[in-house]
């Protein structure tokens, strides 16, 4: 006797969507509206005093964005999410819902270059701080942890270098000492690794990648896992005091294995309001429809790529923890089953002007501040993404100026190489090009 | 809130206003191996309205001190002495599944303290399938799942949540999951599978009642709540379409738009 609950492809298709309430319509209509007529008085006053459910305004809930939430909740194993206009103000809004000033947070410090500078320099002004350890680094993550440390945060595999945190024992840690664990699981996404199984707390996205995968629209989530028990500790008084911004509600008490995702959407839409377009929504929704067959294609297609880049004469290191010899490879092998992703870095012989002249002689591939498209990609992250960082936090992140990131698309393999052989062989030469 | 029932600790949600002796009081009482948190789209609205509120954790469960109890009648009358440890002389109740069981043994037991009983997806017996039964005592997680999926009409399956960004069987399998599968759910599956005394406890109930029922339910049928509603008398019968059992959240707005008329007629503020 099995549960007859749908599973993950017909999830990415139907999830969060009945049409027999929507018109009959197959497809998700786009709710292109700001408010939402009120029954009286009475049904108005139960909303704002979140008595109700149901949506008010499209800055804190719109239809259409909701079947987007509940697919990716569905999808990650999370019991809400919270989509938001991007990845980074979905970064944002977990940590202000979770910080009061004066907290503090552990960090991975391998991270997309625009997250170091959020913890690095903008959460600082708010009065949260923030201790950056290397991802491999697990014991450092117990010893960075402080009185008023209120969280982890990491990705799984750190942009741009790939290097992987042992999160299950991250996770220990963490939980150990009371906290919740965030993860940004941008580059895996629920196909190839759900955080909220291995024991973190929060998910975060940024769907404008692999998850819509057309790169057409901005987009982030924020997905709850609903077993961090808030009312444990007194650590938590954002979660558990009464908020005198809902007539003295608790968000654990009353909300319990949601109390997150209600603060973070009823508080931090509210006053922030980083809300997610409905059109953004719905483009997000087509692409995760085929989530699964594009990441089995980016996948292979990656693990092609690494095998051509790591015998070629021009490349001077690989780093993707499919390989033997990297040393995450038993622990990729272990929490990512099903690929370790299609994100490459490789080292180009020739430094940074070699690869400077790479990037700017393939065609095919686009050199752009994206990763996760359908397309393959490239950039030079010292010199673009991560250009904001000082010469030690590019150390700490294991950067180096060789370093070229590779999103792997989905095109014919042999025309990806035969696009970087064009790169390749203009490397060799960089001045001449250089002078062209 | 806090408070001590025959000396152990029990957690109630007050649904965000102060327990206030002088309102009427309306007891909430959730399903198995579930907790208050069920209960959260239909409290605040009357703690917000004139009432005072207790969405209980039952013993064991929740925030509230163990061990779960292990029979319905207990179960009963611990809800009486709720009543009593709050310094109440009477109150509502209203039940989902397993706490319409607990509701109608309570009120047959004790109708000086009952006002007035609401049912949500309830029947006069809950026997247990015996596959589940024996899952859930073992503390076998499939057994969550196994609920969640029974429980849950279309909505709960697709998606359609009233709380935007909620998800139905993630979230109801969650408060399930953080109890304790064994020590609650199972104690919880036998108690229903025991308890014979549901039709019996009906005839006796003699104040107002309301049933409300999902034409979808596939754990207390609604053939099986009518029957149920038949031997109390005078019970109203409320049925929503395309709902399941759990309707206090698939249909959390429809449902409690009836249990507030049911309610303000039967219990009224002043």
């Amino acid at each position: 006797m099995d549960p007859k609950t749908y599973k993950f492809d017909t999830i990415s298709l139907h999830g969060g969507y009945m049409p027999s309430k929507n018109a009959g319509s197959r497809q998700v209509p786009i709710y292109q509206t700001t408010s939402y007529l009120f029954d009286d008085v009475d049904h108005a006053a139960a909303l704002f005093n979140l008595e109700q459910g149901g949506h008010i305004y499209s800055r804190i809930s719109n239809p259409t964005v909701q079947v987007l939430e509940e697919r990716v909740a569905a999808l990650e194993g999370g019991t809400a999410a919270l989509a938001t206009a991007s990845g980074m103000s979905a970064i944002f809004l977990a940590i202000m819902t979770l910080c009061n000033t004066g907290d503090h947070v552990v960090v991975s410090s391998q991270l997309y270059g625009g997250t170091v500078n959020l913890f690095r320099l903008t959460l600082p002004k708010f009065g949260i701080k923030a201790t950056f350890v290397k991802p491999r680094d697990t014991e450092g993550f117990k010893k960075a942890i402080q009185e008023n440390t209120k969280c982890i945060f990491g990705e799984l595999v750190g942009n741009p270098g790939n290097e992987l945190m042992n999160m299950p024992e991250i996770v220990k840690i963490a939980h150990n000492a009371g906290i919740p664990v965030i993860i940004d699981s941008t580059y895996q996404t629920p196909y190839l690794f759900k955080p909220l199984e291995h024991g973190a707390d929060i998910v975060v996205h940024s769907l404008t990648k692999w998850m819509a995968g057309h790169g057409s629209s901005m987009a982030g989530i924020l997905v709850e896992g609903g077993k961090f028990d808030w009312l444990k500790t007194d650590k938590f008084p954002t979660m558990t005091e009464p908020y005198e911004g809902y007539h003295g509600l608790s968000f654990a008490e009353e909300f319990g294995p949601v109390a997150f995702t209600m603060k973070a959407r009823a508080e931090g839409m509210r006053d922030m309001g980083p809300c997610l377009s409905p059109q953004n929504a719905w483009n997000v929704l087509q692409g995760i429809e085929t989530l699964s067959v594009r990441m089995e294609k980016h996948c292979s297609n990656a693990l092609k790529m690494v095998e051509y880049l790591s015998n070629h004469e021009s490349v001077a290191w690989v780093s993707h923890a499919s390989l033997k010899d990297n040393p995450d490879y038993e622990l990729a092998k272990t929490l990512l089953p099903k690929g370790t992703g299609s994100m490459i870095a490789f080292g180009i012989k020739g430094g940074k002007e070699a690869g400077a002249a790479f990037i700017d002689n393939v065609k095919l591939a686009s050199h752009l501040a994206n990763v996760g498209d359908t397309r393959t990609l490239v950039i030079h992250p010292a010199s673009a993404t991560h250009s904001q960082m000082d010469e030690a936090t590019l150390k700490l992140a294991n950067m180096s100026h060789d370093m070229i990131r590779l999103s792997v698309g989905i095109e014919d393999i042999d025309d990806i190489i035969n696009d970087f052989e064009d790169g390749f062989r203009a490397a060799k030469k960089p001045r001449l090009i250089a002078n062209k | 809130m806090k408070f001590k029932v025959n000396s152990k600790e029990v957690f109630a949600s007050t649904g965000g206003r102060p327990f206030d002796k002088n309102k009427p009081l309306i007891i909430f009482i959730h399903g198995s191996g579930l907790s208050h948190i069920t209960w959260v789209l239909q409290t605040r609205y009357f703690a917000f309205h004139g009432y005072s509120v207790l969405a209980i954790d039952l013993p064991g469960h929740g925030y509230s001190e163990g061990p779960a109890l292990e029979s319905i009648e207990e179960q009963g009358n611990w809800i009486a002495d709720v009543i009593d440890s709050v310094g109440m002389q009477e109150a509502s109740l209203v039940g989902h599944s397993q706490g319409c069981l607990v509701v109608i043994e309570c009120a047959s037991q004790f109708p000086d303290k009952i006002k007035s009983i609401g049912l949500m997806g309830g029947a006069g017996a809950i026997p247990m399938n015996p596959e589940l039964l024996d899952l859930a005592e073992k503390g076998d997680p499939k057994a969550v799942d196994l609920m969640m999926d029974w429980a849950h009409g279309p909505s709960g399956h697709f998606g359609g949540h009233p709380v935007p960004g909620l998800h139905h069987m993630n979230l109801g399998g969650s408060i399930v999951v953080n109890g304790s599968v064994k020590n609650a759910l199972g104690v919880d599956f036998r108690a229903c599978d025991n308890y014979k005394n549901g039709f019996e406890a009906a005839k006796k109930i003699k104040c107002p009642t309301l049933n409300i029922l999902g034409d979808r339910d596939r754990m207390c049928p609604v053939k099986e709540g009518k029957k149920l509603a038949d031997n109390i008398e005078g019970s109203q019968v409320e049925i929503i379409e395309n709902c399941g059992h759990m309707i206090l959240l698939e249909e959390a707005g429809k449902s409690l738009e009836i249990l507030k008329k049911f309610i303000r007629k039967n219990h009224p503020t002043e």
